[in-house]
């Protein structure tokens, strides 16, 4: 199939013309972050009432006058889920390949300086791992590693990905960002989606948590997920870490409009996006404005509601109690099970984790509790890479 | 009465399509099957998963109805060929519903990907029963390639915003030589009875079942709504007049 043809290669500054992250960079924002904290419950009933709502009604729906409406948005982002997406949520898990990283994150427990145990898996660990994951149900991975372009190569990266592509229907990559040529080698490889976290859309709070390393270069990461879906990336996945900016009606409406930017400039591709809450890692960072239970039922009301086809991942980072009753306000994935040092189904504990999970739960337990709740946990939702010589564990 | 709906030689006592997503769980899905009586269930490839504990085939009974597996996700010709001809590897009957929708959201079928795609498999032998926006020309061209249905769309897929297209798929209903399926959009009982009195041969529905408070209550009353729609086709509606018939004639003084 083609896709757009567009140069979207490095440069020092700025992103290229004719790509998401530059149109996201055009877009205005200003009225909806001022909506943000100033809506009156005239803007939020008008937001609420929208059939299509714009960024500006994102604003109001996060806005502190929007609080008091919370049930009102609850049910219509429920039933907006309902009739978008069914009574199903996806399975996933993470798969964390290598837990070492150059670069220096304030927040990030895999952070180059942080005394921690650092482990690579060797691509046969990473078939042992999956299959462990496979055992428990999972068919759809997510590949996980640190910053580290020589421990973790390009070619390191193809090679565990094709190890897999026999076995497992849908892998995606979450890793430090590429070039299209690499994007592309991996896409041929079978690799059918990309997250991509931004951490933080503020840029001076980016350069303040970023310290050393290639993840300092914000544009080039902010335009990785143009390179990927160039590449021939089925899916697009999108994410913010609440907490890193004291702001965050501000951050999250940068999110969405990143992801409204992804819609129209890719326009084949599934976006999604997640909003995980910092959790307790190595290193110790505090957020100075951590993200209550209230809010950040809010954000996920207010994301469904503003963004009704886009996909949102609720992670293990969120406890039982909360993602077992916040699921139906628009998730349509979790992790479930998840381990977040490199070997840890199969060997947990022999490294650090990235950072410490809160729903324990086994994949089985989250299932029979989304079952409990009238929904379908849905294990395998795929066709696979965009390539065209089909892998065999579509359809064993 | 005997009418049976008739596809590449194959009849089918009923005139309501199932599809298979957004529902609550394998066991609702099942009560919906059999209580919506439908002989046809269309199932997405890339949700089968036969190696699993619990998959979604486990709710379809193939002794009672045909399984017609779908290319959902399938971005070009070349994706739902290859998913097509996989599906036949794997199995499953040679009937495919044929979808391309390259664009997520709307989930719009592609036609000119579509025509390609079902020459290519109609002509491998697979019977083709393709998902097509509701485009009188399109219709008849893949009528001419070999498909043995159309299924035009009546709204978006999951939208539940009934026949939006009715004009159109009035001219596609007046022109096939091959059963109308009207697949997508119709999301009440009175919307599938509507299609049925259009004279559509058979009406496929899943968000509004899938996603009623009691599938299988739903999937009844689209049970019977198709087959209402079909006994008043059949029976011959009166024709909606645009003026008054007046009981007294106007030139009566003529006489």
């Amino acid at each position: 199939m083609t896709l757009t043809p567009v140069a979207l290669e490095s440069r020092p500054d700025g992103v290229p013309e004719n790509t998401a992250a530059a149109d996201f960079l055009a877009t205005d924002l200003s009225a909806a972050r001022a909506l943000s904290t100033t809506a009156t419950d005239a803007d939020v009933d008008r937001a609420l009432r929208a059939s299509r709502r714009s960024v500006a009604d994102l604003g109001a729906l996060l806005s502190p006058a929007a609080a008091p409406r919370l049930e009102e948005m609850a049910r219509l982002a429920h039933a907006a889920s309902v009739r978008r997406f069914g009574r199903v949520v996806r399975l996933f898990a993470p798969l964390y390949l290598s837990n070492e990283c150059v670069s220096t994150c304030t927040y990030c427990g895999f952070s180059a300086g942080n005394e921690i145990a650092r482990r690579t898996l060797s691509p046969a660990e990473v078939v042992a791992e999956a299959r462990t994951l496979t055992d428990r149900g999972f068919r759809h991975l997510l590949l996980v590693a640190g910053e580290h372009a020589r421990i973790i190569s390009k070619d390191y990266l193809v090679e565990c990905v094709a190890a897999l592509a026999a076995t497992v229907p849908s892998v995606s990559l979450e890793t430090q960002v590429w070039d299209t040529a690499t994007y592309r080698r991996l896409v041929q490889a079978g690799c059918e989606g990309l997250v991509v976290y931004q951490e933080v859309y503020d840029r001076d709070t980016y350069a303040a948590v970023h310290l050393k390393g290639k993840k300092r270069n914000y544009d080039w990461r902010l335009a990785a997920p143009d390179r990927a879906a160039e590449a021939g990336m089925r899916s697009l996945a999108l994410g913010a870490l609440l907490g890193l900016d004291p702001d965050w009606r501000s951050d999250v409406i940068a999110l969405a409009a990143h992801a409204s930017a992804l819609l129209r400039r890719w326009w084949r591709c599934e976006v999604a996006v997640s909003l995980p809450r910092m959790r307790p890692a190595a290193g110790d960072f505090e957020p100075e404005r951590p993200v209550t239970d209230r809010e950040y039922v809010q954000i996920l009301c207010a994301l469904r509601l503003a963004l009704p086809d886009v996909g949102i991942t609720l992670s293990t980072r969120e406890s039982p109690a909360f993602r077992d009753a916040a699921f139906k306000l628009g998730v349509t994935q979790m992790s479930a099970g998840s381990h977040t040092e490199p070997g840890g189904y199969a060997d947990p504990g022999a490294a650090e984790p990235q950072f410490e999970v809160s729903d324990t739960r086994s994949p089985a337990e989250v299932a029979a509790a989304l079952r409990a709740a009238g929904y379908e946990p849905v294990w395998k939702d795929t066709i696979g890479a965009r390539v065209s010589d089909a892998k065999t564990a579509l359809l064993p | 009465m005997h009418d049976p709906l008739v596809i590449a030689g194959r009849e089918f006592g009923s005139r309501l399509f199932l599809g298979t997503g957004k529902f609550p769980s394998n066991a609702s899905l099942e009560a919906a099957i059999v209580a919506s009586g439908t002989e046809m269930v269309t199932v997405a490839l890339r949700r089968i998963d036969t190696t699993a504990d619990e998959d979604i085939l486990d709710a379809v009974d193939a002794e009672r109805v045909l399984l017609l597996t779908n290319t959902s996700g399938a971005d070009d010709a070349e994706e739902a060929i290859r998913l097509a001809r996989l599906a036949r590897s794997g199995g499953y009957p040679t009937w495919i519903k044929l979808e391309i929708t390259p664009e997520p959201r709307y989930l719009l079928p592609d036609g000119v990907e579509t025509l390609k795609a079902a020459e290519v498999l109609c002509r491998e032998g697979f019977t083709v029963l393709p998902y097509v926006n509701a485009d009188p020309v399109l219709c008849k061209r893949l009528e001419e390639v070999g498909c043995a249905t159309v299924m035009p769309l009546g709204s978006w897929i999951g939208s539940n915003q009934g026949l939006r297209t009715k004009a159109a798929l009035e001219i596609i209903i007046e022109q096939s030589l091959v059963p109308v399926v009207v697949d997508a959009g119709i999301g009440a009982p009175s919307q599938a009875a509507e299609a049925m009195e259009m004279g559509a041969g058979a009406v496929l529905v899943n968000t509004a079942i899938g996603t009623a408070g009691d599938p299988a209550a739903m999937a009844d009353a689209f049970r019977m709504a198709t087959i209402a729609g079909r006994q008043a086709y059949l029976a011959g509606l009166p024709g909606v007049g645009r003026a008054a018939a007046a009981s007294s004639p106007l030139t009566g003084f003529l006489n």
